[in-house]
């Protein structure tokens, strides 16, 4: 079995290759000095990686390979435009591949807070108008990383039922495929506000479903760790196990609906693991009870992992991947029980994703 | 009017490798017309210069004779005939 994992950071993106989960080799920089906030693997025809890059002082766009890296392909004319007059694309945060049963489907989330379309594996993008039109979007704040949708989550079976996440901002659900839009936040707390409960405008980090559970959710939030058994609806806390609440990452094993995990940050305040001791949390019941893992993984590690640079591979007993803003990368060949170092000394990383190759 | 523009190193890519490339630009001649031609034949070249309104990218300056576009009129700078413009990417990141 050869595993890659895609790993962007804030000057490019490596792809690290193994055998065994255990050893790596390292290959990059692709797209050097290039921000890769978003990077996805498709490999429902071929296998495909995408990458969302940023140069800063070109601009953005989508590159594509489907030779794993060896060659990339990147439209002349900008793939994701904004059509209207008031924006102009700053950044792509989120390539989501659709589910299977919708072939060439690619979403991206961008900043400014907007969600595009495309129908031809990523090639060209369509912007959905839905949520740009959406009477709270004067009201979407930028939080610290610009004000973005980063999150994306297609349902495994219906395609106009949609999923998505922005900074600030909250939730968002649609069920007529993009072009109308209901806040879904009730009972995701905004500290930050005078009122911490309201409709809308929590600064949800990321949101994880499984496909065989569709009406449940995962979230980390800024501040706030949640599930939702009721496709959005309302969310309960499943915070208590954990050491601190606050965090990026939100992740869930590829089998088991189950089985999430995440990296919790000590707070907003103090951007560090708890105690500076690099661990991830593994809940095997859906956030009822929380268990360290730190078999292989550093104390004294000063830095912290970012929403979409925590992801599993789908292999049968699944991997699991995690990067640091110091540049560190870890896996785990067996569900987080312990880690191997796949890299150290890159710069920023923002986004990891892995697959396991199709022979 | 021919203007004639010249394309940093790095962007030479978007180029064909052209290092200078002589624009023919309609009446009235502006840095921002002139980009227009340009983006007519290199798209490639136009998405990194310039967003998709037109709106020129904060790091990249555009000199007119010697003279940043941004000390003058922008995209409306006016060109004389002969222009130099020269593009560069400017002091930026870390």
């Amino acid at each position: 079995m050869t595993v890659v994992v895609a790993i962007g950071t804030r000057k490019g993106l490596w792809l690290a290759r193994s055998e065994d989960r255990v050893s790596w080799q390292v290959d990059g920089p692709h797209h050097a000095m290039q921000e890769v906030y978003a990077v996805a693997f498709d490999s429902r025809a071929g296998l495909r990686l995408m990458a969302g890059v940023s140069s800063p002082h070109f601009g953005p766009g989508v590159s594509i390979s489907d030779d794993l890296g060896a060659t990339w392909e990147e439209s002349s004319t900008p793939p994701i435009a904004f059509p209207v007059e008031e924006a102009a694309l700053e950044r792509v945060w989120q390539l989501q591949p659709a589910p299977a049963a919708q072939p060439g489907v690619v979403w991206a989330g961008t900043q400014p807070s907007a969600l595009f379309k495309s129908s031809d594996g990523g090639r060209s993008f369509e912007f959905v108008e839905g949520l740009w039109n959406h009477p709270h979007r004067p009201e979407w704040e930028a939080g610290f990383g610009g004000q973005a949708v980063h999150t994306i989550v297609p349902d495994p079976v219906d395609p106009d039922r949609l999923l998505v996440a922005m900074s600030t901002g909250g939730v968002y659900r649609t069920a007529d495929g993009g072009k109308s839009w209901e806040a879904r936040n009730k009972g995701i707390k905004a500290y930050f506000f005078p009122d911490p409960w309201p409709e809308f405008g929590q600064c949800v980090h990321k949101v994880a479903q499984h496909p065989a559970a569709p009406s449940r959710f995962y979230a980390q939030n800024h501040h706030g760790v949640y599930r939702s058994d009721d496709g959005g609806d309302s969310w309960q806390s499943i915070a208590d196990g954990l050491p601190t609440d606050f965090g990026f990452a939100m992740v869930v094993h590829p089998h088991d609906p189950d089985t999430i995990f995440t990296f919790p940050i000590e707070a907003d305040g103090r951007r560090f693991p708890p105690e500076g001791k690099c661990r991830v949390y593994r809940s095997r019941d859906a956030g009822a009870t929380w268990q360290a893992l730190g078999e292989g993984l550093p104390d004294d590690f000063w830095t912290a992992v970012m929403r979409d640079a925590m992801c599993t591979d789908d292999a049968e007993v699944p991997g699991v991947y995690f990067g640091s803003r110091s540049g560190e990368v870890y896996a785990s060949p067996d569900e987080g029980e312990t880690w191997h170092r796949v890299a150290a000394h890159l710069p920023d990383v923002m986004s990891v994703r892995a697959v396991v190759v199709p022979t | 009017m021919k203007v004639t523009v010249l394309i940093p190193g790095v962007l030479r890519a978007a180029t064909d490798g052209a290092a200078h490339l002589d624009v023919e630009v309609p009446d009235p001649a502006t840095l921002g017309a002139a980009l227009d031609v340009l983006a007519d034949t290199y798209p490639q070249l136009d998405r990194r210069l310039r967003d998709e309104r037109a709106g020129l990218r904060r790091y990249v300056n555009f000199y007119v004779n010697g003279e940043e576009c941004r000390r003058l009129a922008g995209p409306a700078t006016p060109l004389p005939s002969g222009a130099e413009i020269q593009i560069l990417p400017s002091v930026a990141g870390g």
